[in-house]
């Protein structure tokens, strides 16, 4: 029955944006890089991107500085426990607005509004 | 060739000749045969397959599931408990429409302990979405594992094949090897609908939302309703499928013919007794009994029980007066689910104006207690020719008063505690 076959007899989808729904509506806390603490950034160079390796959902970029995604990320926190230099801070959801900027400089864990 | 064996030999050489890729599997009274004799053939090299061995029952599932998902042809076997510890994987993997083939070596589930032989533990597996074959020998058992990998690839969904512990496990019985060029003919290597890939990857079983959604290239991708609908159909089309597998056996190999039904004696039948597995080929001597004594009987033993054969099984018994079912399981709280099934059948395909007939559902052999032909022939006669038995039709019982002088349950007058005592042989 090939491959269509087993897709239209099963749930599968393939790596790419979007194959599993707009998964950012799930997210209660969303990452937040500061940029004067993240490596490549700091360094304006190719470096670390443990962000980017660890994350589940691939919304990380192998950029300087990193991006995420945030019309997928979920909020799984995996890349703020991984982060040697604690750049990444999860912040609430709630009462933020829908145009934020995807990445920002901060200090501390203070939501960029 | 001719051999004696018993019966989990009888399914590992059926494993064998099948060229199951992948055996994963946990010991586990009385299937524990069955995996030390596979892991002998993969050990001495006769069977090319990795044998892992596992941990648990979860774990022999979910190595199955692996190795089908990566395309190769998948075996586990278990019994009781160990099929309970599967549970889980074993609705994944029909979900997933891996077409894993599983020995479910029949045996009674605790508490309390037991390891005797009875059908609780592959028929509280019904509603899984696996298909269930019953084997009645080791012939049905060597040529029930090639056929229900044929049928498993057939249809991408997972096969069980249930034989009786002890009775078929451990007992010697001669039967017919099936020759590796006729099984080359008749279950060629498995070719995957779909196999992991690292060049192409994929996310196997995702979260699904309620609704359906398009997927990346732009196509409308199925829901959770879908996805469990096309297995629905997919496992009442198998109903045909299997009786074309059969087909093909017997065009290869010379023997079978039914996947379905197993009758005896039943053409002019006025009351026919179903069952499942090793107990409708012991039916067969209760038959000639009742038969020399004037008593029109047959025995329809049910070979495919999952998908459940409803119009076939309307249609063998349609012209009986009567049907008695036998059964080694209970659906706790009510009544043999075999019963259940039956009866439901026969209301919705009766003829019409037709009467269905009458449905008698009895108990027998739970947890080992012997079942024997006396008895099922004292039963049966009993209950054709309408004397009044004294008894919840549970065949072989006997209750005692051993314990009367205890504070009776609340709710039950000592009286009527005391009442269902005496030992009823």
């Amino acid at each position: 029955m090939g491959t269509r076959g087993y897709r239209y007899k099963t749930s599968h989808s393939l790596a790419g944006p979007g194959d599993g729904g707009k998964t950012g509506s799930w997210r209660v806390q969303r990452p937040v890089i500061d940029l004067e603490r993240c490596t490549p950034a700091r360094r304006k160079a190719e470096a670390c991107f443990i962000c980017w390796l660890y994350c589940p959902d691939c919304v990380i970029s192998r950029s300087i500085p990193p991006t995420i995604d945030y019309e997928y990320c979920k909020g799984c926190a995996i890349c703020a426990e991984e982060c040697p230099t604690k750049a990444i801070t999860m912040v609430d959801e709630a009462g933020r607005q829908e145009d934020d900027e995807q990445t920002c400089s901060l200090e501390g864990s203070r939501p960029c509004t | 060739m001719h051999i004696i064996e018993d019966g989990n030999v009888a399914a590992a050489m059926g494993v064998k000749l099948a060229g199951a890729q992948v055996i994963a599997a946990y010991p586990i009274t009385p299937q524990t045969p069955l995996t030390e004799k596979l892991s002998e053939f993969v050990e001495s090299g006769e069977l090319r397959a990795q044998y892992i061995p596992v941990e648990s029952e979860h774990s022999a599932l979910a190595a199955c599931i692996a190795a089908g998902s990566a395309g190769a042809r998948a075996f586990t076997a278990t019994s009781a408990n160990g099929l309970l510890y599967m549970h889980e994987q074993i609705q994944w993997a029909a979900g997933a429409r891996l077409p894993i083939v599983m020995c479910v070596v029949n045996r009674a589930v605790g508490a309390p302990w037991c390891i005797w032989n009875d059908h609780q533990d592959s028929i509280s597996q019904r509603d899984t979405g696996w298909i269930q074959m019953y084997a009645c020998d080791h012939q049905q058992i060597i040529d029930g594992v090639l056929k229900a990998f044929a049928l498993a690839e057939a249809v991408s969904i997972p096969v069980m094949v249930c034989y009786d512990g002890y009775l078929l496990s451990h007992t010697y019985m001669p039967f017919e090897v099936p020759e590796e060029e006729k099984v080359a003919r008749f279950l060629p290597p498995f070719e995957p609908s779909y196999a992991l890939d690292p060049e192409s990857p994929a996310n196997l079983n995702t979260v699904t939302l309620p609704d359906v959604r398009m997927d990346v290239t732009g196509e409308m991708a199925h829901g959770y309703m879908e996805i469990r609908y096309l297995l629905q159909e997919d496992l009442r089309a198998a109903l045909e499928v299997a009786q074309e597998i059969e087909d093909r056996f017997k065009e290869v190999f010379g023997r079978g013919g039914d996947a379905l039904l197993e009758p005896y004696r039943c053409d002019d039948a006025e009351h026919i007794v179903v069952g499942l597995g090793s107990l409708t080929y012991q039916l067969r001597d209760v038959v000639e009994i009742l038969r020399n004594e004037g008593h029109r009987v047959g025995v329809l033993g049910v070979r495919l029980y999952r998908p459940f054969p409803d119009e076939a099984l309307a249609a063998a018994l349609q012209h009986a007066a009567g049907v008695i079912v036998i059964e080694k399981a209970v659906s706790y709280g009510y009544e043999g689910a075999l019963c259940s099934d039956l009866k439901a059948a026969l209301l919705a395909h009766r003829t019409d104006g037709g009467r269905p007939p009458a449905v008698k559902g009895m108990i027998a052999g739970i947890g080992g207690r012997d079942i024997r032909t006396a008895d099922l022939t004292d039963a049966l006669r009993a209950h054709i020719t309408g004397t009044p038995v004294e008894g919840p039709g549970w065949i072989g019982l006997k209750l005692y008063d051993s314990f009367q002088d205890e504070a009776p349950p609340q709710g039950t007058s000592r009286a009527s505690a005391r009442g269902r005592g005496r030992e009823r042989e």
